[in-house]
């Protein structure tokens, strides 16, 4: 007699083969895990697509200044002057001509009609000043040029321009009682800056009649110790009632909300999905031994152990999870891999997101698949090694 | 022995078979209503009949925008108008909770304009003779277990006060119950002589108004009035209903919606594969029985009608239990946040339709084509298969 | 001729293989009188479940008329059928064909579905059947738990326990040894007997046949008389 690993496999290769036989129940389980993986993956990269979007957006070298307790910058206001003050502070980076690396902000809130929805959606404008194009990193001009300062001219993040309609360069769109004219799109290595519109600072100023006033400083620092003899210096001036950021914790925060409500929501349902699948996959192993039950009692009767007929079916549980596991993340992958969303994020404005199903993500779903095939699979194999040969052969 | 003693033992031909096809059911008619009741709170489609007739009226550029506080006695003065008040979004969080919907009132006339909130005439009284108090709905009161009396900080993140902090603190002086379970339900009302005085900026101004007409004009005709009492003015309006105005809000939440559709057909998608195969395959299993029964002198007709009644019977008492169970899940997350959901999660008779009609389509979707063919054939050939 | 229950006037019967067709039985004149028991015998594919089949109207004859008790019962509309043969024929098969989820009382009272009896006559209709195959004490016993004879009086419990006048048989000793298969024979004979059942019988065992009244040879489709003793060594021949 040969092994029990040498039964296993020969039991488990005679259970492979004869999967075409029976092809009904192997794709119910197959489907079953395929559909709980796709739903897994699904919702997991829509809220890693979210955090990676606001997550790439913030540098550590920049410093966002904002009125003290503001979260964000919607909610922060300061007046030119100190805007001049927070400018020439001391830990901020200065160009070759000695002018410091400082864009002093405004972000605004316009109605931009969503092309898939068809109705309003809130879309940030900013007005930045020349400097704010270097902060970002990643950004290039993608199409057309860039706005002219002293125009009423704006040009569109690539996602704004996916995401809305009337964005495309040349074209003229009314915001409130101003016409603006698009006349480029630009990238900005995917982060959430592609979701907005940007025009010159002082021509949002007097388009909206927003004052001299503007609602964050963004500057280029020497490092956290930069960011660190910056705050201290703006904390010590008595002119200033202001919030020292590291922009990438700023956006890591702001993510924050958004993806944990994606999670809270996802996670359990994933979980109650994947009850309902160890149920289908059950079922299908046990029709699937049922089916097998005389040839099963032949080989026991002929010698085969208990323990490697247990195991084959356990193999073949298992099998077909990885298969639709693999399925349910291959759909996953090219349905939504890449697919762009826009959603109402903490800044009170949409952002547009990609979808992304990550290997990390996918490597989750597999597991996930197998968990289901394992636990779906262990109480059929108990059965088939249990089963009384004689009464086995008897039936049917 | 009657007849329903025999539908229901071939129900339980194989018992492991029927108790798991029962549980995956189970599992995925809670699941359906759960995720019903999510995607109608977060369509916000569900705002009561109020919101329907009130108007609400913001800066024409965007919601942030502030007005000025004297619109108020212009839209006042409109013809067809019968009442006019406004609100401002205060952007407060408790805790360390999400931030939720809090608004600086002139209590009187908001109270007026919103006759859905049901509010004690002591709790009211009490109120309206405190300047630093306010009234909240239950759902936000029982979440964070705030009672009458009780002193509540609340941090806003818009709004400063003249000290420079962020944090107001307000005396609960009544909680109120919103009869329409819309928009107000879970809201923090205000008074907002005592807002306006104490923050550092924006005085004077407010984030909307609310208004209703006194139905002598068509509400469009109303709400293009409005609008136009302001055109060319700094501060442009936009008029709508408030329930227009809680969907396009809605809207933008869209992707959301979208995936949780998603993941509805998924969980709908795997349960028409896993009953449908499984009912086919036991329906399978008795062609030659159908033969024999034949021969006993049952007619297609009948055991057409006991093979349909027991696809029924496998579905349809654990699909309703599921249902019910999932709107007992639903009420207790509506209570335990409260602050989130303050309308509360339901389910419709619309989506109870829905899952009713699914239940049908799996059922006799996997029964009728296994159990016509087999009565399509003669008994000779019935009583010839294995 | 019209006193006889069971009257068969040029019955034929044709199957189609694919583009085939196939005689199986070819002009088939037979009558059988109340009370009779006919034995049937013949190699396997003669046509004698085919036979059986269109007696009992499961199956309609190609051409020909099948009468039973006066009635062209060849005419009848599959529902009509359905209902005359729940009150006029009890079949017995060589496999028993009990539902294997029904106990055997249950298995028993499955024909009385089909009628307007109450409940407790029911009962005692199921009781009196089970007594008088003799299986009262494993009434409540399911088939697998069964032997296989007494499975097969089971199904004769069923098939009388609407007291219909005709017991149709297909092979009913088949699957069961000498001993086993005897009893059996004992209670078909008992039917015919004491209750009066007109008994046609298919089998292949001439000790089966030998209960019978008469016994018919149906060969190549046509009713004949018995072969005399079979000539000639098996193995006699040589290429
Ligand atoms: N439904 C059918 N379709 C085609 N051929 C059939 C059918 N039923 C019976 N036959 C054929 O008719 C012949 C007689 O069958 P049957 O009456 O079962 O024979 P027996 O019972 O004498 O062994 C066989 O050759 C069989 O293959
Ligand atoms: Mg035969």
């Amino acid at each position: 007699m040969f092994g029990w690993l040498t039964q296993t496999a020969a039991l488990a290769a005679l259970n492979l083969r004869s999967l075409p036989r029976r092809p009904g129940a192997a794709a119910v389980a197959m489907s079953g895990i395929a559909a709980l993986t796709g739903v897994f993956a699904g919702v997991l990269s829509m809220a890693s697509g979210f955090e990676k979007t606001m997550e790439g957006s913030g540098q550590e070298d920049v410093a966002l200044v904002l009125r003290s307790g503001s979260t964000a910058e919607l909610n922060s206001r300061f007046s030119s002057e100190q805007a001049d003050v927070i400018r020439y502070a001391p830990g901020i980076v200065r160009d070759a001509a000695g002018e410091p690396r400082v864009s002093s902000e405004l972000f605004w809130i316009v109605n931009a009609v969503g092309k898939s929805s068809g109705t309003e959606a809130n879309v940030a404008l900013r007005g930045i000043q020349p400097a704010g194009y270097a902060l970002r990193k990643g950004y290039r001009l993608a199409e057309g040029r860039e706005f002219t300062p002293g125009r009423f001219e704006l040009i569109a993040g690539r996602g704004a321009r996916n995401q809305f309609a009337g964005l495309e360069p040349g074209q003229m769109i009314r915001f409130g009682k101003t016409e603006w004219l698009v006349t480029g799109v630009f990238e900005a290595g995917g982060s959430v800056f592609e979701s907005e519109l940007w025009c010159d600072v002082n021509v949002l100023q007097s388009a909206y009649q927003l004052g001299s006033g503007f609602q964050v400083v963004r500057a280029q620092v020497d490092g956290a110790a930069g960011r660190a003899r910056l705050e201290e210096a703006l904390d010590g001036d008595q002119r200033l009632a202001v919030d020292v950021w590291s922009e990438e914790q700023f956006y890591s925060e702001q993510a924050e909300d958004t993806t944990a409500l994606i999670r809270v929501i996802g996670i359990p349902i994933s979980v109650l999905m994947a009850i309902g699948a160890i149920f289908a996959t059950l079922n299908a192993m046990y029709a699937s031994i049922a089916a097998r039950a005389r040839e099963l009692a032949t080989l026991r009767a002929l010698g085969f152990g208990s323990l490697p007929a247990a195991l084959a079916t356990l193999l073949e549980s298992v099998a077909l999870a990885l298969l639709g596991g693999v399925l349910g993340c291959a759909i996953a992958w090219l349905a939504l891999n890449g697919f762009q969303a826009s959603t109402l994020a903490s800044s009170f404005s949409q952002v547009v997101f990609n979808f992304a199903v990550t290997p990390d993500l996918l490597a989750q779903g597999v597991t996930a698949a197998l968990v289901v095939g394992l636990v779906g699979g262990v109480f059929p194999a108990v059965r088939a090694a249990m089963a009384p040969v004689t009464v086995a052969l008897r039936e049917l | 022995m009657n007849r329903f003693t025999l539908i229901w033992r071939n129900l339980w031909r194989k018992p492991i078979r029927t108790v798991f096809t029962m549980l995956a059911v189970l599992v995925v008619f809670f699941l359906f209503t759960v995720l019903e009741g999510l995607r109608i709170a977060l369509s916000l489609s569900d705002v009561g009949i109020e919101a329907q007739e009130r108007l609400l009226t913001s800066h024409k550029v965007s919601l942030i925008m502030m007005l000025p506080a004297a619109y108020q006695s212009r839209i006042a003065r409109l013809p067809g108008v019968a009442a006019v008040s406004h609100g401002t979004w205060f952007g407060g969080r408790y805790q360390d909770n999400p931030e939720f919907a809090q608004y600086p009132v002139v209590a009187e006339e908001y109270l007026a304009l919103n006759p859905e909130i049901k509010l004690s005439s002591a709790q009211r009284q009490a109120w309206l003779a405190n300047r630093g108090g306010a009234i909240v709905g239950r759902p936000v009161a029982s979440q964070y277990g705030w009672e009458v009396g009780d002193r509540v900080p609340l941090r806003s993140s818009i709004w400063t006060r003249n000290n420079g902090s962020n944090v107001w603190e307000f005396d609960i002086e009544g909680i109120f119950d919103d009869t329409d379970a819309g928009m107000n339900a879970g809201v923090v009302l205000f008074h907002y002589d005592y807002f306006d005085e104490a923050r550092a900026f924006g005085k004077g101004t407010v984030g909307w108004y609310v208004s209703k007409g006194d139905g002598s004009m068509p509400i469009e005709n109303l709400m293009a009035s409005i609008d136009a009492e302001f055109e060319n003015s700094p501060a442009e309006t936009k008029t709508n209903t408030e329930a227009a105005f809680a969907q396009e809000y809605a809207q933008q939440f869209g992707n959301i919606g979208l995936i949780v559709t998603l993941i509805l057909s998924a969980v709908v998608f795997m349960i028409l594969l896993v009953t449908g195969h499984t009912m086919a395959q036991s329906v399978r299993e008795r062609i030659h029985e159908m033969g024999v029964l034949k021969t006993l002198g049952f007619t297609s007709g009948s055991i057409f009608r006991l093979t349909v009644l027991e696809g029924l019977l496998l579905i349809l008492p654990v699909g309703i239990l599921a249902m019910a169970l999932g709107r007992a899940a639903l009420a207790f997350v509506s209570g335990a946040m409260g602050a989130m959901f303050p309308a509360g999660l339901h389910v419709g008779t619309q989506s109870v339709v829905l899952g009713l009609a699914l239940m049908l389509a799996v059922s006799l979707g996997s029964v009728l084509p296994p159990v016509i063919r087999a009565l399509k054939l003669d008994i000779v050939a019935l009583l010839r298969t294995a | 001729m019209a006193t006889q229950l069971i009257q068969l006037t040029g019955v034929s019967k044709n199957y189609r293989k694919g583009r085939e067709t196939v005689r199986v039985l070819d002009g088939i004149s037979l009558g059988i009188d109340k009370g009779d028991f006919v034995g049937l015998m013949g190699p396997s594919g003669s046509g004698k479940t085919t036979l059986l089949n269109l007696l009992g109207g499961l199956d309609k004859p190609t051409e020909g008329l099948v009468e039973v008790d006066g009635r062209v019962i060849s005419a009848l509309s599959p529902g009509a059928l359905a209902k005359w043969r729940s009150s006029n024929i009890g079949f017995i098969f060589q496999f028993y064909n009990l539902l294997p989820v029904l106990t055997a009382a249950r298995n028993v009272a499955l024909p009385l579905l089909l009628t307007s009896l109450p409940a407790s006559r029911r009962k005692q209709h199921v009781n009196t059947a089970l007594q008088l195959v003799g299986l009262t004490e494993r009434a409540s016993h399911y088939p697998r738990e069964l032997s296989g004879g007494q499975e097969q009086r089971v199904a004769i419990a069923r098939a009388i326990v609407s007291d219909p006048p005709i017991l149709l048989c297909d092979e009913p000793t088949g699957d069961l040894d000498r001993s086993t298969a005897d009893e059996i024979m004992d209670l078909l004979q008992r039917l015919n007997r004491d209750y009066g059942k007109t008994i046609v019988m298919v089998t292949h065992d001439p000790r089966a046949a030998s209960f019978a009244h008469r016994v018919l040879h149906l060969d190549k489709g046509e009713l004949g008389a018995p072969p005399e003793e079979t000539p000639g060594a098996p193995g006699g021949t040589s290429p």
